[in-house]
């Protein structure tokens, strides 16, 4: 059964007549063209199709748009503001803390995630936040050492 | 990567076999100064040449074209996955042809833009492509300069380039930019002569290290892949398959999945897909079909594949022989010999399998995440017979490969689809079905019978790979008595492999430099000798000496006065596509658990020149990362033709947690030709490991991986 579901993705509302069971992965890469979130294993192990809902690090293939009624989402393509990249997103750069790119927008939405949470992380507590993000490059110590400065950045660089 | 632009270029223009003509080249691209140049060696690019396919062009396989505004363009069918090939082929023109890198272009993976290619493997774009890519960039220069020559009016030999502008040293007013040669031109040459090759003492790119150009459209979601591609009309494919690989259709009844709204189901004999321009619903809909299949038993499983493998009729090809074998281990005074077991792993790279096709107005249009356009191509003309002009492959960005995505089923999978329904149709694969798919790196046994004598020198060597093939099998060491037989399927017998395999990120190295390096090191064992200093005591290949003293260096390695000591430290050497690799590891085992933890592994690389060293830092770093995987958790399990493990829920990929220190060197070799870099790192790890955890323990392992429970029962061992 179809309803209309309401919510905010990147900052705009968001009104669609739709099954609720549909999985919010799919809603935002299908019916909102915001492929930036990326498809890795439909359970949850990868977090390559992480978002930001209500401030908070979700897999979005593991959650329904039926949930999602008067929520607030961010998806990678929405974290920079005013046309400036996020403090992680511009420490993924520094860092080259990528190589094919595809697990990176639920790293960079993960960290993000993390960093609201906690702001004063520290490495292990990085380490153990992006545990559940999958990497198949290898990636992994530009992606811890992304994170780290991303999070002194955004407290002044202390 | 320009591809927008090029795309507007492309209206009906065609594309014969062997590349495309000289005028529909220039219709194609438009003006300016275009030099078409050949790989280096056929026989590195092309490994096999099958029957029925295409070789490589005798004319030409990429061009390089200095564009009438300057931009330089580089079109070549190689593809990037994440290796950073787009910047180090951009580091070596620019150096060869004077221009800032930011006017520099790759063009990349488009068949009808782009001349053939093999396809991205092996290591092979900077040693195999760029030597000649610079011997293009040369030839260019000539040809610019002889045109700046007749427009300045001033002898060739006292003209320099500095930045794209040609200008008389004599008189540095009169000048000329490489975008005014090239305005109104229409120069093609072709590559023939070999021109000189500037000195690597005056590059100003190569060797220098910069970082990735696509970092900022992959962290803001820009950068599209395949499964990111849209066309009007496209519907979803979810395919209906069986349990196992050896499923054959006997019926399907999908009248309750059209219920589904907006579905259709369309059939191509065995293929059927179940359509919906929603995946969602696509995937709600295939729940409903109903189809039965027939399995053949097949009585092997992971546990028994190793027997099989060696109770096989096999053949046995002796790859390398020197000196008297039996004569040898008549000088031993000790002999080990071992057996070791290598499963079957899975690629598992984050994006699955994913194509698009599109048949519009007689042409086939083709998406495709792959390592191999043109062999798709290729293989797309052939199941529709269709000519290679009116079919064209486009691969975007490729979310890993690692030799996994050679074969294209889902693009093939797609184009039947789209076929028969006369949609654009999008498959993409989940991950279950990237399981049951994969080519699976192979399986295989090693049994090693060497020894040593009195001194400590290892004279006998009898190396024996069973299924596996010997890459990464070489000596080595100076061992005057060896042979090195590989053991394969007969040409009449059946498959003994099972699943199907496939090339796995250095395909078959991981396996033999396990074997090599575990047996050296229970030589040295055996020598009641320290396994660095073993090592250095038979070696005479000045290199691969050098490498070990790097590694040795970086590490403050200090020689154990006993081995095992107990320090829990390793070593491993390993040559692959002509970089060799030294590395050493510090492991803690917890006896109670039997799990490793790896604290630091350093790494030092001879790859000869090195174009961007923190390109290759990156690619070094990947491997020791990748490599943990199939070191500690990756194994297929699996029952005849049923996959157990379908999904990273079982099959567990190295996590931050696992991170050891990683410390890598890249030895200066600026005077030698460049070496394969995106590979040979993984190599050495099981083996390093391997031994690291001897040393720790005392026991070894001989089956890969190394999990928990094996530890344990290594243990026990007495």
């Amino acid at each position: 059964m179809e309803e209309t579901i309401t919510f905010q993705v990147n900052g705009k509302q968001v009104e669609l007549k739709i099954d609720p069971t549909q999985t919010l992965l799919w809603v935002l890469r299908n019916n909102l063209g915001l492929t930036g979130t990326k498809f890795g294993c439909g359970i949850g192990f990868c977090g390559s199709c992480t978002v930001l809902i209500d401030n908070e690090a979700v897999r979005s293939c593991s959650v329904t748009v039926g949930e999602m009624k008067g929520k607030n989402i961010v998806t990678i393509e929405g974290l920079g503001k005013d046309g400036e990249l996020h403090p992680v997103q511009k420490a993924f750069i520094e860092h080259d803390a990528l190589q094919c790119g595809f697990c990176t927008p639920g790293m960079v939405m993960n960290a993000a995630g993390l960093l609201i949470k906690n702001p004063s992380v520290t490495r292990e507590e990085i380490i153990a936040g992006m545990e559940d993000n999958l990497c198949r490059c290898g990636a992994h110590v530009r992606i811890i050492d992304a994170v780290e400065a991303a999070a002194k950045e955004m407290k002044g660089g202390k | 990567m320009k591809k927008e632009n090029s795309e507007k270029q492309l209206t009906g223009n065609s594309q014969n076999r062997r590349g495309m003509e000289r005028r529909d080249f220039f219709k194609l691209v438009g003006g300016g100064i275009v030099i078409f140049f050949l790989p280096k060696c056929k026989s590195e690019t092309v490994p096999v040449e099958e029957p029925g396919k295409r070789t490589l062009p005798k004319d030409y396989n990429a061009f390089l074209k200095i564009d009438e505004d300057g931009t330089i363009s580089c079109m070549t069918g190689k593809i990037e996955m994440g290796q950073g090939i787009n910047m180090s082929l951009i580091q070596i023109i620019a150096d060869d042809l004077d221009v800032p890198m930011e006017r520099i272009k790759m063009v990349m993976g488009d068949t009808e833009l782009c001349p053939w290619d093999g396809g991205t493997w092996g290591s092979l774009t900077i040693r195999a492509f760029a030597p000649n890519m610079r011997k293009a960039a040369a030839e260019a220069k000539g040809v610019l300069f002889e045109l700046a020559a007749g427009k300045l009016k001033v002898p060739v030999n006292q003209l320099v380039a500095v930045d794209g502008v040609i200008s008389d040293s004599k008189d540095p007013s009169k000048s000329v930019t490489y975008a005014e040669l090239a305005r109104g031109k229409k120069i093609d040459r072709y590559l023939e002569v070999k021109p000189e090759v500037e000195d690597y003492t005056k590059f100003t790119f190569i060797g220098k290290s910069f970082k990735r150009n696509d970092s900022k459209i992959k962290v803001t979601g820009e950068a599209k892949y395949t499964g990111d591609m849209k066309l009007p009309g496209m519907v979803f494919a979810r395919i209906v398959r069986p349990e196992s690989l050896s499923g054959k259709l006997v019926s399907v009844d999908y009248s309750e999945a059209e219920k589904i709204s907006g579905t259709t189901v369309v059939r191509d004999g065995d293929l059927v897909g179940v359509l919906n321009e929603n995946y969602f619903l696509a995937g709600k809909a295939l729940e409903k079909v109903k189809a039965e299949y027939s399995y053949d038993e097949i009585p092997v499983n992971n546990e028994n594949i190793f027997d099989s493998m060696l109770k096989a009729d096999s053949t046995a090809d002796v790859e390398t022989s020197a000196g008297d074998l039996d004569a040898g281990f008549k000088e031993c005074a000790k002999v080990v010999e071992t057996e070791i077991h290598d499963p079957f792993i899975a690629h598992a790279f984050i994006e699955t399998h994913a194509a698009l096709a599109n048949f519009e107005k007689g042409k086939l249009t083709v998406w495709a995440s792959s390592q191999t356009p043109y062999p798709l191509q290729d293989s797309l003309a052939e199941r529709f017979s269709m000519p290679l002009n009116k079919v064209r492959v486009i691969v975007p960005f490729v979310g890993g490969g690692f030799g996994g995505k050679s074969k294209n089923q889902q693009a093939i999978e797609a184009a039947r689809l789209a076929k028969v329904s006369g949609k654009p149709v999008m498959v993409i694969w989940t991950r279950e079905e990237e399981f049951m798919y994969d080519n699976f790196h192979t399986a295989g046994v090693l049994k090693i019978k060497a020894g040593i004598d009195k001194n400590g020198l290892v004279k006998a060597w009898d190396y024996h790979a069973y299924f596996c093939g010997t890459r990464g099998a070489e000596i080595v060491y100076d061992i005057p008595n060896h042979k090195v037989t590989s053991h394969d399927s007969k040409a009449d017998s059946p498959r003994v492999h099972i699943l199907d395999t496939g090339p796995w990120r250095a395909p078959n190295n991981n396996t033999n430099t396990l074997g090599r390096e575990l047996q050296i090191d229970q030589l040295a064992a055996a020598a009641r000798m320290d396994p660095v200093e073993f090592r250095f005591k038979n070696l005479k290949d000045q290199r691969m000496i050098d490498v070990l003293k790097a590694a040795v260096e970086l590490f403050g390695y200090v020689p154990a006065k006993r081995y095992p000591s107990g320090r829990g430290i390793g070593v491993a050497l390993g040559t692959d596509v002509g970089t060799n690799v030294a590395e050493i590891a510090e492991v803690e085992v917890d006896e109670k658990t039997g799990k490793v933890k790896v604290v630091r592994i350093v790494c030092a690389q001879d790859m000869g020149l090195c174009v961007n060293p923190h390109g290759s830092t990156m690619q070094m770093e990947g491997c020791l990362t990748m490599a943990l995987g199939y070191t500690f958790t990756e194994e297929i399990h699996f029952e005849g033709g049923e996959i157990k493990d379908r999904n990273y829920d079982s099959y567990e990929l190295p996590r931050f947690s696992w991170l050891p220190k990683i410390e890598t060197v890249i030895l200066d070799r600026k005077d030698q030709p460049p070496h394969g870099g995106g590979e040979p790192a993984i190599i050495a790890v099981g083996a390093v490991i391997c031994n690291a955890i001897f040393d720790a323990t005392g026991k070894r392992l001989y089956q890969m991986p190394f999990t928990p429970e094996r530890v344990l029962e290594a243990l026990k061992k007495a």
